[in-house]
């Protein structure tokens, strides 16, 4: 027993508040995100009842909302406040936060063998920067006007003025402000990371043995790191703009009976900024997603994951690429056409490096001897979420199509089967995964099955259909659709879609209860429950500070010697030396 | 009845926790762990996967034959083409779709996990993984090729005989201006917005009028200021209490000879006349007191309407410099605008001709989104954006392809903008060069006229003005 585990006893405070240990923060950010997500999933079965079923009245609605919801139907106001703040609280606070925050905490000192983040120090500020971002981001929906309404990109002069909707005054003040806190909180983390992954790797832990899930966060955390500190400019120039009488995205105004004074901005000068952070944010999202399911996938196959350079290339690739297509948002903005077709082939390029990575799954699985646990399934799911999701940004990333499609349900259905199933699966799959890494105990295998088989048809319930409303022409952020003839019969699928929005909801249940119980009461966790390769399962069940007891593992190989024929176990732990002969990645 | 919903589900809650450590006893019992997934568990789920998955399909080809048929057909020349893209993509994408899922899937049931096998220890193959990058490469090779050709060709300059119409947005309605007869639109201005001049064309009258109704504005708001009740209490105050002291002020000088006499004589000239004039002061604001336009207002409310009051005199500046400045030596420019046709409510085009549009926007970013045309463009304040489009089929014609008498093409708003952004649209009708014709020579030209109460002074004075720079053009 090393003297890190009984060097003192810690107050509850330094343990459960404000620790330094990557283990507890990690769970910290975990958590959080759970609660947000419950607020941010609430806000969409609220408003798919409007959508559902417009004009009729929900008493859950009024209970729920109060006065933005009078007798029980939705006012169009609150409307565009629920799908603004369910956008931002997903994206942000759920799958950037949520995701990337509770992972990259949890594994990146566990897997590359380290004990603990470079600077812990730095690490719990960053959590306590996302939690009050995050206190912010729900404050804002109990001021007088009511929340942000403009969506989650808030594009100005609808959110630079507060005359403009009720949702561009205090509430979308305390938006700007939650997320410059937000970016603080991301820039903390990604720096940590990045240093961490670089400097701190055991011995033998070259850059090729790191496991996926190490590459996948790392590239993460750089693109964060360079792209985040841009949406702060986008966020402090509108603030300006909002506060100090400043004109840079706003011109030739007249509003409220009332010409302004501003002269010479350019809203469109906003969106360049917002997407080149935007843009990025999407693989934010996504390739932590893809790491945590490399990783899932090969173990529970039995099979090194396949290509793995390819799959290292295929990320930095898409690092790369996804700082360079953000104009594939702008193309119906008025900007030059040629500058469109340069930002057509850049992000039509991304779709090569993702087929790779998806080839490459499905070749990891043939012939595999495939353990169904929850956490599989929710990795089997991803990769078909991530191609049916990802083969839409085809239709969208060519300019001449997405005229027609842009700002329609056939993106509402694109991203969301992409972030909002892909990233999602891949989050439950890590958290299924590394439950027992987390809280030294299992989750219930039978209620993950139930959870994922509920999720994942609710999932293509829901957004599969979009597909079909959005290229029959419907608009997104439409508060209701009767006013259009020409949508027709198509309109008869919103019903369908708002059930199954609401029975996947529902479905959630299965999760949480999962989820709280088995902290708890779950049954206690063996050391190597998957009998997994990489680091983090040499470390004892219980949390200890400084990760192991004794001195740091050596590592000998990489993390996916899974069935490998020259030994007679189906896994080969990353510590285990090269046995005489033996030819080792 | 909320406590009661909260008694069951503290209750369900409760039951939830006991029956899961009942369960767990029992499996504990038996001496099986959570991670030992059993063969009977891993066939199910990978039999699922393959009824998951004909499900999806059946599904899918369910929603493409009953809502597949991309709402109505193109009504536009490139929506043709557009369409066409649509289509070559589309079959791409149902190959790559329903190959990959179909391996995905298949692989998931085939390949379940069994105690006595071993996965098949493959790392990685390259002439596989060249396959898959190579063939991707070259069928998007052929995407983009095949979509920046149809790009090119939508976005290229519109013909110089095209059709011109500016769309013009704002929160909740859109409004569309043709050229008149000149084929030229008056050069526009938000400075110059009135009731009567929506999209701020800039004509003589305009310029005339805006000032006029800005004028107004300031009395009004000047009015409120000096007719504030506290404000003028408070200067009746100061004054009263300058004139006291002014008393006292004067009695201790007179004790002071020879202290700078000369001055003394100046101040006592001025004061007399200051006097006056203060005392003339107090009586006039006895009688404002007295008047209907007191108003009493918080101090931040009155900040506020001096804010205001500044704002008005810095947008009078600024139709004062347009006045002065926009136009110099463009005569047109002045006139351009008298003939333009303004229309709400629905807007006409010629079948077969090239319309450009031109948009602008008054306050918010909206967008100008022709579903049926496959025709979208931002409408953005300050940046005027452009569509070109040839509209292929009419009105009466779609409706007969439709069987729908009642069909109307649509523009309607697709950029969030406001609470009423859902209903933000417009009528398009398509129809015959003549009928279109028709109906243009029926909508009345442009022209801003004064309103007939303006005082007659201002008026004077405005077109004296205006007739002062038309002399310097």
């Amino acid at each position: 027993m090393g003297a890190q585990a009984h060097h003192h006893e810690e107050s509850f405070v330094s343990k459960y508040v404000f620790s330094h240990d990557h283990k507890m923060i990690s769970k910290q950010f975990l958590v959080t995100a759970i609660v947000m997500g419950i607020v941010a999933v609430m806000l969409s079965v609220f408003f798919r009842l409007q959508l559902g079923w417009p004009g009729e009245s929900f008493a859950i609605l009024e209970t729920f909302l109060g006065k933005w919801a009078p007798g029980g139907v939705l006012d169009r106001n609150a409307y565009l406040a629920l799908v603004t703040i369910h956008g931002t609280i997903m994206v942000f606070f759920v799958l950037t936060g949520g995701l990337s925050g509770t992972f990259s905490n949890l594994l990146i000192p566990l897997q590359i063998g380290a004990r603990d983040m470079a600077s812990g120090f730095l690490n719990m500020l960053s959590y306590w920067f996302f939690f009050f971002s995050s206190v912010i981001m729900i404050l804002s929906l109990f001021t007088e006007g009511g929340a942000a309404s403009g969506g989650w990109t808030v594009y100005p002069p609808l959110s630079a003025l507060p005359q403009a909707m009720p949702g561009s005054g205090m509430g979308m003040t305390l938006w700007l402000i939650s997320m410059v806190l937000f970016v603080v909180s991301s820039l903390l983390g990604g720096l940590n990371y990045v240093v961490t992954i670089i400097n701190l790797r055991t011995k033998g832990m070259s850059m090729t043995r790191l496991p996926l899930t190490i590459w996948a966060f790392m590239v993460t955390a750089i693109l964060g790191v360079l792209s985040f500190p841009v949406l702060v400019s986008a966020v402090v120039l509108l603030l300006m703009d909002r506060t100090m009488g400043t004109a840079f995205y706003l011109s030739d105004i007249f509003i409220g009976g009332e010409a302004l004074d501003v002269t010479g901005g350019s809203p469109i000068l906003y969106q360049h900024l917002f997407w080149f952070l935007g843009h990025p944010e999407v693989y934010i999202v996504l390739l932590p997603a893809l790491g945590i399911s490399s990783e899932v996938i090969a173990t529970n196959a039995r099979k090194p994951i396949f290509g793995y350079k390819a799959m290292v290339g295929s990320l930095l690739g898409i690092g790369f690429l996804s700082f360079i297509v953000w104009g594939h948002h702008m193309f119906v903005t008025g900007m030059n056409p040629f500058l469109g077709s340069v930002f057509v082939f850049t992000t039509l390029l991304i779709a090569i490096p993702s087929a790779v990575k998806a080839f490459n799954y499905i070749t990891t699985l043939w012939q595999g001897n495939i353990r169904f646990t929850p956490a599989m399934l929710f990795s089997i799911g991803l990769v078909s979420t991530f191609v049916t999701g990802g083969l839409t940004g085809i239709i969208l990333a060519d300019s001449a199509l997405d005229v027609n499609v842009h700002d329609t349900y056939f993106v509402v259905a694109h991203f969301h089967i992409v972030m909002g199933m892909s990233a999602i699966f891949g989050m439950l799959a890590g958290i299924y995964h590394w439950f027992p890494k987390m809280f030294g105990r299992m989750m219930n295998t039978k209620l993950g099955f139930a959870h994922f088989w509920v999720t994942i048809v609710c999932g293509y319930g829901v957004f599969f259909p979009m597909h079909f409303v959005g290229i029959a022409g419907a608009p997104r952020r439409y508060y209701e659709y009767s006013n259009f003839d020409f949508l027709g019969s198509v309109m008869d699928l919103q019903p369908l879609i708002s059930t199954f929005a609401i029975v996947g909801a529902i479905g959630q249940l299965f999760f949480l209860f999962n989820f709280f119980y088995s902290i708890f009461y779950g049954q206690k966790s063996v050391q190597n429950p998957w009998m997994s390769n990489t680091l983090e399962w040499t470390t004892p069940v219980r949390h200890v500070h400084g990760n192991w007891d004794g001195p740091l593992p050596e590592v000998h190989r990489w993390a996916y010697d899974y069935s490998n024929p020259v030994h007679d176990a189906d896994f080969v732990p990353q510590t285990t030396p090269a046995l005489s002969g033996e030819e080792v990645h | 009845m909320k406590l009661l919903i909260l008694l069951v589900v503290v209750l369900g809650l409760v039951a939830a926790v006991q029956l899961s450590k009942v369960y767990q006893l029992s499996i504990s019992l038996r001496g099986k762990r959570e991670e030992d997934i059993s063969e009977a568990d891993n066939r199910l789920n990978g039999g699922l996967f393959l009824a998951f998955m004909v499900a999806f399909y059946v599904s899918f080809v369910v929603l493409l034959v009953k809502y597949g048929s991309y709402g109505t057909p193109p009504a536009s020349e490139h929506g043709v083409a557009v369409d066409r893209l649509m289509d070559f993509n589309m079959a791409i994408i149902f190959v790559v779709f329903f190959i990959v899922n179909t391996l995905l899937f298949w692989f998931s049931a085939k390949y379940y996990h069994r105690a006595d096998r071993k996965a098949r220890f493959i790392a990685h193959d390259n002439r596989l993984e060249l396959i898959w990058t190579v063939i991707p490469s070259v069928v998007l090779a052929i995407i983009i090729a095949y979509g920046l050709q149809t790009w090119n060709e939508m976005t290229g300059e519109a013909s110089e005989d095209a059709l011109r119409v500016e769309l013009y947005s704002k929160q909740f309605d859109w409004t569309a201006r043709y050229p008149g007869a000149d084929g030229e639109f008056g050069q526009a201005n938000y400075n110059l917005i009135t009731p009567m001049n929506a999209l701020g064309i800039v004509t003589e009258d305009g310029v005339a009028a805006a000032l006029t109704e800005i004028e107004e504005k300031i009395a009004k708001v000047e009015e409120e200021i000096n007719y504030e009740k506290g404000h003028l209490l408070a200067e009746w105050a100061a004054i009263e209490a300058e004139l006291n002291d002014d008393h006292g002020h004067d009695d201790h000088s007179h004790d002071n000879h020879g202290h700078d006499d000369h001055g003394h004589d100046a101040h006592a000239d001025d004061h007399g006349d200051g006097k006056q004039a203060l005392e003339a002061r107090m009586a006039e604001i006895e009688h404002m007191l007295e008047s209907d336009k007191v108003n009493i207002l918080t101090e931040a409310a009155f900040e506020a309407k001096e804010d205001k009051l500044y704002r008005l005199i810095r947008h009078r500046q600024r139709i004062q410099e347009i006045r002065n400045f926009d136009f110099d030596g463009e005569l047109t420019a002045w006139e351009s605008g008298m003939d333009d046709q303004i229309v709400k409510g629905e807007f006409h085009l010629p079948v077969g001709r090239e319309v450009e549009f031109v948009f602008r926007s008054r306050d918010v970013i909206h967008s100008a989104y022709m579903p049926q045309f496959r025709a979208q463009m931002n409408t953005v304040p300050g940046v005027p954006t452009r569509f070109k489009m040839k509209p292929t089929i009419t009105t009466d014609s779609m409706r007969t392809v439709l069987e729908n008498p009642e069909f109307d093409y649509v523009l309607l708003c697709n950029k969030v903008c406001g609470a009423a952004h859902f209903n933000m649209q417009m009528k398009i009708v398509i129809e015959s060069q003549e009928a279109y014709d028709t109906w243009l020579s029926e909508q009345g030209e442009f022209i801003v006229k004064e309103g007939s109460e303006e005082p007659e002074m201002e008026q004077a004075s405005a077109q004296k003005e205006s007739q002062t720079i038309t002399a310097s053009l």
